[in-house]
């Protein structure tokens, strides 16, 4: 789950992350109060959840609080484009005000999963300010790297060793090792995926402080976390794969015309590839799962259908739990009940297949029947044109 | 002969009496798999499906000589019951469960390198030996006994790519799920190994997806150790950066991670890699020239 920055910063915190005097606005009369009480000279930050939001125009720094109410007036309600919104952007609905500091060095910091040594490993450079990924493909050398070890978390040596090799000075060092171990300890306690401090700075006066925070948490260990519900942003997210996900359907909305319906996470992106291949666009990533009933069969339906570029829906199930007469039985219950607007070509293979080919043959229905998924893709590419 | 599990195999079921354990315990038990009980805290001293039920895998591993395990516990309690099979002495253990999350995992990989057990998954459809031992949740009927090893990170992909083996009369060796999960404990390249050492598997297919470099690691160790024909196939290569697609361990972040990659390093490993995922079982027979 991806979080705000300012949500980000509340919780790192907390962990002793020192952080900007700062306050979320949700109306340009907020964004004016708060202002007001940091004392006009502020930066308007809008919050939604992509980086690239400077750029884009989301970012202003203001010195009085008449330029702060021009500010969130023009970047409230905007649609924000930045090179991770993809080019409609994302509608800003919340902003951030936070002091403004007098910056001496924009630096790094971060924390991701090595999943070959299945350890978190802790990074930090010089080059704070700019994508990482452009630092790590330039200079590969300026990004420093910690494992931090299961258990003990990162050590006092390991973070002091950081803060000097990315030219902290050594009157600052130890604020910024202890910034570096909270960070650390937030990462672990909080079930983070992801956290970056892009960029953490360096203050004139010799404090630091992280300007930015981008939290992921990992969706699996919710469970430990209910705190964190309120948290998730809707408004964030495509409203169908809210929907689908109410169902516990995995659906990820795409650009294309072709919907699909899959069973298993590997088959589904297979099921897109070779749609592409086929000379198709998918419009869509939907896994059922393995186990999925008629009611989950009927929803996902539902939930495809009810994309206005779809042109066509490609079903392919492996039945391996999930047996083919139940899922024809699904498709056919949901088209009696939904109707059916566009074709739609159904490849079925696995347990009880010739129960399911014959529910769907007696259906009265006209489903493109298809042998194979090579057959399904090029039918269903033929269909949509 | 095979990799891992064989009819030797004395398997153990961990969440033995819920609906997911019996459901497949029942179907490992009809495929002929030796099921020797299971395990669910609480309910020790029952009789299931005909197998003794314990309170702990240690007391199970001690009245039925089990060797393998296989865990249908839900994702909160699932990195303790691997941990539990593990100190138990099992010394094959498949967690099926999908949904741990990570922080647990990177506890059980510390806890599991002082002990001598090795760990399929999680987030896996399990492994099997066609015709002797079915471990996990894979639908049996489609597996044919035969010299192709299968690895895979995903389930129906597998079925998939054995579906067509088998509809061109080509068997399997052992078929080995190892999961979707940024933390797994069995990697692309451990099962290549293990394969690779097997006489009875003559060609291997190798089945990754995007997220990780797991696929160029193994590709790596191809390139030098292995003379076997590798047929390979990356799910995922229309997937967009930054997006989870439905396994947690799949996705593009960072630039890393990218189905091209994958498939270039494994085409420089000398790895015939499938454009398309329906061409998989017609290359291997090409390959071996049947």
């Amino acid at each position: 789950m991806k979080i705000h920055e300012y949500q980000g910063k509340a919780i790192l915190a907390r962990y002793g992350v020192p952080v900007p005097k700062g306050k979320v606005a949700f109306t340009v009369e907020e964004a004016e109060a708060a202002a007001k009480e940091l004392g006009g000279f502020v930066v308007v930050k809008a919050q939604i959840h992509a980086g690239g939001r400077g750029k884009g125009g989301g970012v202003k720094v203001v010195k009085t609080v008449e330029d702060a109410v021009t500010a969130a007036r023009n970047i409230l309600g905007m649609q924000l484009v930045t090179h991770q919104t993809g080019p409609l952007g994302q509608k800003v609905g919340r902003l951030l005000v936070e002091e403004a500091l007098p910056i001496e060095k924009e630096l790094y910091l971060g924390i991701t999963l090595d999943r070959a040594s299945g350890k978190n490993v802790f990074m930090a450079s010089s080059e704070g300010g700019m994508e990482i990924e452009e630092v790590a493909h330039h200079s590969p050398e300026k990004i420093l790297k910690e494992v931090i070890e299961p258990g003990i978390g990162l050590s006092g040596y390991q973070a002091r060793k950081l803060a000097f090799g990315i030219g902290i000075p050594a009157g600052s060092v130890n604020a910024a090792a202890k910034a570096m171990i909270a960070l650390s300890k937030a990462y672990d306690e909080i079930d983070c995926s992801l956290a970056e401090i892009n960029p953490f700075i360096l203050l004139k006066d010799g404090r630091v402080m992280a300007l930015d925070a981008k939290i992921n948490i990992d969706d699996n260990a919710m469970f430990r976390h209910p705190e964190f519900a309120d948290l998730r942003d809707l408004a964030e997210e495509d409203p169908l794969e809210v929907e689908a996900s109410k169902f516990s359907l995995n659906y990820i909305k795409l650009d294309g015309n072709i919907a699909c319906m899959v069973n298993g996470a590997g088959l589904a992106m297979a099921t897109m590839d070779i749609v592409k291949y086929a000379g198709g666009e998918p419009a869509n990533f939907l896994d059922v799962g393995g186990g999925a009933n008629e009611e989950q069969i009927k929803n996902a339906f539902r939930i495809l259908l009810s994309d206005t570029a779809v042109k066509a829906v490609f079903i392919n199930i492996f039945g391996g739990i999930l047996r083919c007469d139940i899922l024809a039985t699904g498709v056919v219950n949901a088209a009696r009940e939904l109707g059916i607007s566009v074709p739609i070509v159904i490849r079925m293979e696995g347990t009880n297949v010739a129960e399911g080919k014959k529910i769907l043959a007696e259906s009265g229905f006209n489903f493109g029947v298809a042998d194979g998924m090579k057959d399904g893709a090029e039918q269903v590419v033929r269909a949509a044109q | 002969m095979s990799v891992l599990v064989n009819k030797n195999t004395r398997l153990l079921v961990q969440g033995y009496t819920g609906a997911q354990g019996t459901f497949h315990a029942t179907q490992s038990i009809n495929y002929g798999t030796t099921v020797v009980g299971g395990v669910t805290p609480g309910k020790g001293g029952n009789t299931h499906l005909d197998r003794p039920v314990f309170n702990t895998v240690a007391d199970c591993v001690k009245e039925t000589g089990a060797n393998a395990s296989v865990i249908f516990v839900p994702p909160p309690f699932a990195a303790d019951s691997i941990m539990e099979a593990a100190d138990a002495g099992v010394e094959l253990i498949v967690c099926i469960t999908e949904g741990i999350p990570v922080r647990d995992m990177i506890a059980v990989k510390q806890f599991l390198k002082e002990r001598n057990v090795r760990l399929i998954g999680p987030n896996c459809p399990g492994i099997i030996t066609p015709n002797e031992c079915r471990i996990g949740i894979m639908p049996g009927h489609i597996f044919k006994p035969g010299n192709i090893g299968v690895v895979s990170r995903s389930g129906t992909l597998t079925y998939e790519a054995v579906g067509q083996l088998s509809a061109l009369g080509i068997g399997q060796s052992t078929c080995i799920g190892i999961g979707g999960d940024p933390i797994i404990g069995t990697t692309h390249l451990d099962a290549i190994q293990l394969l690779n050492a097997d006489p009875d598997t003559h060609a291997i297919i190798m089945v990754g997806e995007i997220g990780g470099n797991n696929e160029e690691i193994a590709a790596a160790w191809i390139k030098e150790n292995v003379t076997k024909p590798v047929i390979g196939f990356i799910a995922g290569q229309t997937a967009p950066e930054g997006r989870r697609m439905g396994h947690a361990g799949a996705i593009v972040a960072g630039g890393s991670g990218k189905a091209e990659d994958k498939m270039a390093a494994m085409e420089a490993a000398g790895i015939t890699v499938c454009a398309s995922p329906a061409e998989i079982g017609q290359k291997v027979k090409e390959r071996l020239g049947l």
